[in-house]
């Protein structure tokens, strides 16, 4: 099996759905003779041409409402948005338009269309290219908001979202693009859109968590082992419509919940998880239910004391861990 | 006497005569609605008056088997004459079962029917506009010939929507026609305080594409201009902006009240030009339409819409639980 890192995972789902489906084509800024500002299309408009692997004007909301028209004919586009943090103009195409489309028809039209942008910080962007959007998003019937955060995962969950009958925002950590390695398989597969994954099995404490966030508890729980704390590790992977079952499986395993995301913490897509461990967990808790989140200040800042203050990283999982540990 | 402009269009007496008659429709269909709706029957009306000759002349350009139409809210006249009955469109009033745009769960006005390939819409205005961009940009890349008319008010000109999808369609040559139906007023705003350009067609040359604005009460002169916008569409001449000039003869809504904002004497100059009265006098004046035949098209129309009110009165709702369906597909 070859190791890939995130973004080549990126690139070879795309390449692959492409040759599959003569119907896939990919839009956005940059994504032709330039192969994306992330790289995550290259080579694709040297072996697809222009027409599907369209370079378009920089216009978020065009670039959204082209492809849901382009999907709505019956067509699987493959919208990027440069970065996350520019899909604001887009929102009424996603949640007006894609969400509703299907539902507002009486299943008459639907959109399969498939929308990536790359999210998240540490990489010095500052306030306008280090956003988690996830959580506009993630109270939309219609939509489906997937976050990977391995290159297994990346390759599986965006041929499962190309092949999905319904829109899907697809949410890549920029940092994760060329950090994170793993084993992707060269052949055809995927991840079931919907389904959260345990990415270590452990008995203490649960953590839950998805993206660049999954990597810094993995982490965090290899030293902990040293401490005899053993954790375990849920992967939510689609935050919306979050994989409930799986909440609630993993909570009742140890008792000790830890949630943990790179977005602020009010109103982030973890609070769904809390409130379902609420309403089904009550007698199998041993602890509260922690949230670890970024603090709630508009967004990350570009200098590296401030950058690092508000992003996640492992050390501040590791003790949030420890300290559920001991309670 | 010089040769009359049906002529020189092609346009033949039955051709013409479906034409006024689809006009007709809408217009009888929409005044049964206010009376639905004035009745309390139906919660809610927004109208096509005024518009129904700049409709129908655009859509008799069009090619219903095979291109794609992206209406707004006020294009009844459009829909008739793409494939949607008068059935249809009372169930959508009654907000029945049977609506075919939506099964009643939108509003009436938000047409949409894949069989007939008119694409559904919403409620934010000129969503619908880089939709139809995305069909013909589909349709580039599948090497098909249609072309896909989007329609909209002259407000919703202003909205990005209009201006993004008008600049992707110039630059990527797309058989896309834009048409703007003005009719003076975006709710009560008068066009002088929504757009700066004397013309919503002057906005046409910034993105790389014909614009022109006409009378959007004869038929016929839209006919032309939307038969050339599509003719040049399918040549790979890229989209074009057809404005019509016609003027809305009922407020807004059944919930707006436009004595506020304009005058009655200015309503009823614009009823003097009302492009179903000027038509019908075009189509008499030349013999192309008897009294008898005219009066028996009303009584047709009437009939059917007498029986369309009733059975849609009489049919069901869709089941409350089915509220539940089609979030996603299963």
């Amino acid at each position: 099996m070859a190791t890939s890192n995130f973004i080549s995972a990126v690139t070879q789902a795309l390449k692959e759905e492409m040759e599959r489906d003569d119907g896939v084509f990919v839009l956005g800024e940059d994504v032709g003779a330039k192969g994306g500002v992330f790289r995550a299309t290259e080579g694709l408009y040297e072996q697809f041409g222009e027409l599907r692997v369209l370079d378009t004007p920089l216009a978020e909301s065009a670039i959204a409402g082209v492809g849901i028209g382009a999907a709505m004919y019956g067509l699987r586009p493959v919208a990027e948005m440069q970065f996350a943090d520019f899909m604001l103009p887009a929102v009424n195409q996603i949640i007006s338009e894609a969400a509703k489309i299907r539902y507002r028809s009486n299943n008459d039209w639907d959109v399969p269309i498939t929308v990536r942008a790359p999210y998240g910080g540490g990489i010095h962007g500052a306030l306008y290219h280090s956003q988690s959007l996830e959580a506009l998003f993630a109270s939309t019937p219609g939509l489906k908001v997937v976050i990977p955060s391995t290159p297994y995962d990346v390759k599986g969950l965006l041929k499962a979202a190309i092949r999905d009958p319904d829109p899907v925002l697809f949410f890549e950590h920029k940092k994760a693009y060329r950090l994170i390695k793993g084993e992707v398989p060269e052949e055809d597969y995927t991840v079931p859109i919907g389904t959260a994954d345990v990415k270590r099995e452990g008995e203490d404490v649960t953590v839950m968590t998805y993206g660049l966030c999954v990597h810094f508890a993995l982490e965090a729980a290899e030293k902990l082992e040293a401490e005899g704390i053993s954790t375990h590790v849920l992967d939510l992977r689609t935050v919306y419509p979050l994989d409930h079952a799986a909440v609630v499986e993993a909570a009742r395993h140890t008792g000790k919940i830890l949630l943990v995301t790179e977005d602020n913490k009010e109103g982030s897509v973890l609070n769904e998880a809390a409130a379902t461990i609420a309403e089904n967990c009550l007698f199998d808790l041993d602890a509260p239910v922690e949230r670890l989140a970024a603090p709630d200040v508009p967004a990350m800042p570009y200098a590296s004391p401030l950058e690092k203050h508000y992003m996640m990283n492992t050390e501040k999982v590791e003790k949030a861990i420890r300290e559920l540990a001991e309670f | 006497m010089s040769e009359a402009k049906h002529e020189r269009l092609g346009l033949e007496r039955q051709q013409l005569q479906g034409m006024l008659q689809t006009m007709l429709t809408a217009r009888k269909i929409d005044e049964r609605m206010w009376l639905l709706n004035r009745a309390g029957k139906i919660p809610f009306v927004i109208s096509c008056q005024g518009h129904e000759a700049a409709q129908v002349g655009a859509v008799t350009a069009l090619r219903p088997d095979e291109d794609y139409l992206l209406p707004y809210y006020r294009d009844m006249g459009m829909v008739l004459h793409f494939g949607m009955t008068v059935k249809d469109l009372m169930m959508a009033g009654f907000a029945r079962a049977e609506d075919p745009n939506s099964g009643g769960r939108q509003m009436p006005g938000h047409f949409g029917s894949k069989k007939h390939r008119i694409v559904t819409g919403s409620s934010p205005v000129t969503t619908q506009v880089p939709h139809a961009v995305g069909f013909a940009m589909a349709g580039k890349i599948k090497k098909e010939n249609f072309v896909c008319l989007t329609s909209f008010g002259e407000g919703s000109s202003n909205q990005g929507d209009f201006h993004e999808a008008a600049n992707f369609a110039g630059v990527h040559r797309l058989p896309v026609i834009f048409f703007c139906e003005n009719n003076h007023y975006a709710i009560s705003v008068p066009v002088d305080r929504q757009i700066a350009c004397e013309r919503v067609s002057d906005r046409a040359s910034s993105y790389g594409m014909h614009g022109e604005t006409i009378d959007g009460n004869d038929p016929l002169a839209v006919y032309e201009a939307v038969k050339n916008a599509a003719d040049r569409g399918r040549d790979g001449a890229g989209p074009s902006l057809i404005e019509t000039m016609s003027y809305r003869l009922t407020p807004h809504s059944s919930d707006d009240d436009d004595r506020s904002y304009r005058s009655r004497d200015e309503v009823d100059d614009a009823r003097k030009k009302d492009g179903i009265v000027t038509f019908t006098e075009y189509l008499k004046t030349r013999e192309l339409l008897t009294d008898t035949e005219e009066k028996d098209m009303h009584d047709a129309i009437q009939q059917t819409i007498d029986e369309a009110t009733e059975a849609a009165e009489e049919a069901a709702y869709a089941e409350a639980e089915t509220t539940l369906d089609h979030v996603y597909h299963s």
